[in-house]
């Protein structure tokens, strides 16, 4: 297993947003992590990258226990997140917002080295032609995708991608899917949280399900869109009652 | 843009073949004023350099500047005092300048914005505090005298001027190799978004404390050889808040965050002081204190930034 949650707790001084909650990825796996707004998805994504102490519980990293580490030290060990809000450097070239992903996690020699490096990463999702601009200058999708280039430049064996696809029109969302698929055949695991059923079950091989900070079920796409907890969960029970 | 980068080291190798020349002119042209003036420019060059690791690259707003001046001064006095060489004891100042900025920075750089720049502030009253009331080691508000070098009037002018100008070398260097490097990127990167640089790997407390800990050293040299140049301190003298507001003016007059701006705003900074001083000796503070508001209202981005306007229109 290269991610394990044992048990794992957080509270928010009397607000449990994340309960007793475990689960493990394989390497190679793409899982999908859904539920509704206020579910815990994200607090589970600052937990793991160390944003946010675990309250009970233990998180592991490929065999070694990460939660009490600090973010960073997470970060080197191979572990990359996007946020849902994007978090660029907004001042800085787009390169250099890559390059920095590349020098401090992903071992690259000296800033020369980060931003030949950076660049590659930058053809890849498609941002090689804006390399000099100030990332304040792309849109929310160009922003988006350079989020995913700064955590590839990390080296990850580990990517949680919180909801990548949020703000984005149809054709965008297809491109950043296909980007997605392309991730996950380089062999690396992927956790995302994602509020569009098309794409958790277009893209994960597996979903977990969490309601109230509680995980409520874990398995295939089509088995866990069948189960009554999570239609009444997170469809609404109107939906679940009237559906055929 | 690509004019700019043409232009750019021409006019910054022309600017440097200039500065060279005068800082070699000075102290065999000028008169013991003039000296004066270009070791107080010299002094205020390595305060604004300084402050610019914490304050610009990091975009920490550090009011701790006259506590390290005045740790080194103290220290550079304390120890010739007891008979230490000067040449031994200026390293000493920055020395402990460093250490005290390296533990306080794991505490201070804990906060930030507002929160920081108020704590930092109070960093200074405490030491002046502290200094008043250790008399027997510091000679309390009375002061400290130091040991007077046995050479003529302009001999010390030129071995202090010398010294400052040294130093301000020295800083300029750092300044340069910094910017340049991996720790000047990684300061960047935390004064555009804290939160995304550790996500990234970087260990933001570490790069925080060395920016700090860097801005700490200069001035406490500084702080040591200002000791031995005007031979007696007082806590009043420098602890003075001023020092840790001017070095901040000077930056921003030049350019936060960029190498060259606060030296040029150092330079700028003491030719406004010393003219209008001069000029309207009894509402200098109050003028100066306008055109500074002008001049940072109408150039947000510092003087540097005017080059760079006029290289690409």
């Amino acid at each position: 297993m290269i991610l394990e949650l044992a048990s794992v707790s957080r509270r928010f001084g009397g607000l449990h947003a994340v309960r007793d909650v475990s689960f493990a990825l394989a390497p190679g796996e793409v899982v999908g992590l859904i539920g509704p707004n206020g579910a815990g998805k994200t607090t589970i994504v600052n937990l793991v990258t160390g944003v946010h102490p675990v309250s009970a519980g233990r998180i592991s990293f490929e065999g070694r226990r990460v939660d009490g580490l600090r973010s960073h030290r997470i970060a080197r060990l191979g572990v990359a997140r996007t946020f849902q809000v994007v978090q660029p450097f907004p001042d800085m070239s787009v390169l250099d917002n890559v390059a920095a992903g590349a020098l401090f996690a992903g071992g690259a020699e000296g800033l020369a080295a980060a931003r030949r490096r950076a660049l590659e990463h930058l053809e890849f999702v498609g941002l090689a032609g804006r390399a000099e601009a100030p990332a304040a200058a792309l849109t929310l999708a160009g922003r988006k995708r350079l989020e995913l280039a700064k955590s590839l430049a990390m080296n990850p064996r580990l990517l949680l991608l919180d909801e990548v696809n949020a703000g984005l029109n149809p054709t965008e969302i297809d491109e950043a899917l296909r980007l997605i698929q392309a991730l996950a055949a380089r062999g690396i695991t992927i956790l995302l949280i994602e509020h569009l059923m098309k794409v958790v079950i277009g893209l994960c091989s597996r979903v977990i399900v969490l309601h109230h900070g509680e995980l409520i079920a874990d398995g295939p796409p089509a088995a866990v869109v069948q189960d009554p907890a999570v239609v009444e969960a997170y469809l609404g029970s109107r939906f679940a009652r009237g559906a055929p | 843009m690509s004019e700019s980068r043409l232009r750019g080291p021409g006019v910054t190798a022309a600017l440097l073949a200039v500065t060279a020349a005068a800082l070699l002119a000075i102290p065999l042209a000028g008169s013991n004023y003039v000296i004066r003036l270009a070791t107080v420019m010299a002094m205020y060059a390595v305060l604004a350099l300084s402050w610019n690791f914490i304050g610009g690259m990091a975009g920490y707003p550090s009011f701790a500047t006259a506590a390290f001046f005045g740790l080194g001064a103290y220290t550079s006095g304390i120890l010739q005092a007891r008979g230490v060489p000067m040449l031994a004891a200026w390293p000493a100042a920055a020395l402990v300048a460093a250490l005290f900025a390296a533990a306080l920075g794991l505490v201070l750089l804990r906060l930030r914005g507002h929160y920081f720049a108020i704590a930092s502030l109070v960093v200074a009253e405490v030491l002046r505090e502290l200094t008043n009331s250790w008399t027997a080691l510091t000679g309390g508000g009375m002061g400290l005298n130091l040991p007077i070098l046995r050479i003529g009037v302009t001999r010390q002018a030129q071995l202090y001027y010398a010294a400052m100008v040294g130093l301000a070398l020295l800083t300029l260097a750092a300044a340069v190799l910094v910017r340049r490097g991996r720790l000047g990127f990684g300061l960047r990167t935390i004064q555009q978004n804290e939160a995304a640089a550790a996500m990234v790997g970087l260990d933001t407390t570490r790069a925080k404390t060395a920016a700090f800990t860097l801005s700490a050293t200069f001035v406490g040299a500084a702080g040591g050889i200002y000791a031995s140049w005007v031979n007696y301190i007082d806590p009043a003298d420098v602890y003075d808040v001023l020092l840790s507001v001017k070095p901040i003016v000077m930056a921003l007059l030049g350019g936060v965050g960029t190498v060259l701006g606060p030296l040029l705003g150092a330079v700028v900074f003491l030719a406004l002081e010393e003219l209008v001083w001069r000029r309207f000796l009894y509402i200098h503070a109050g003028l100066l204190g306008l055109i500074i508001v002008a001049l940072i209202y109408f150039l947000p981005r510092g003087l540097l930034a005017v080059r760079r306007r006029a290289a690409a229109a």
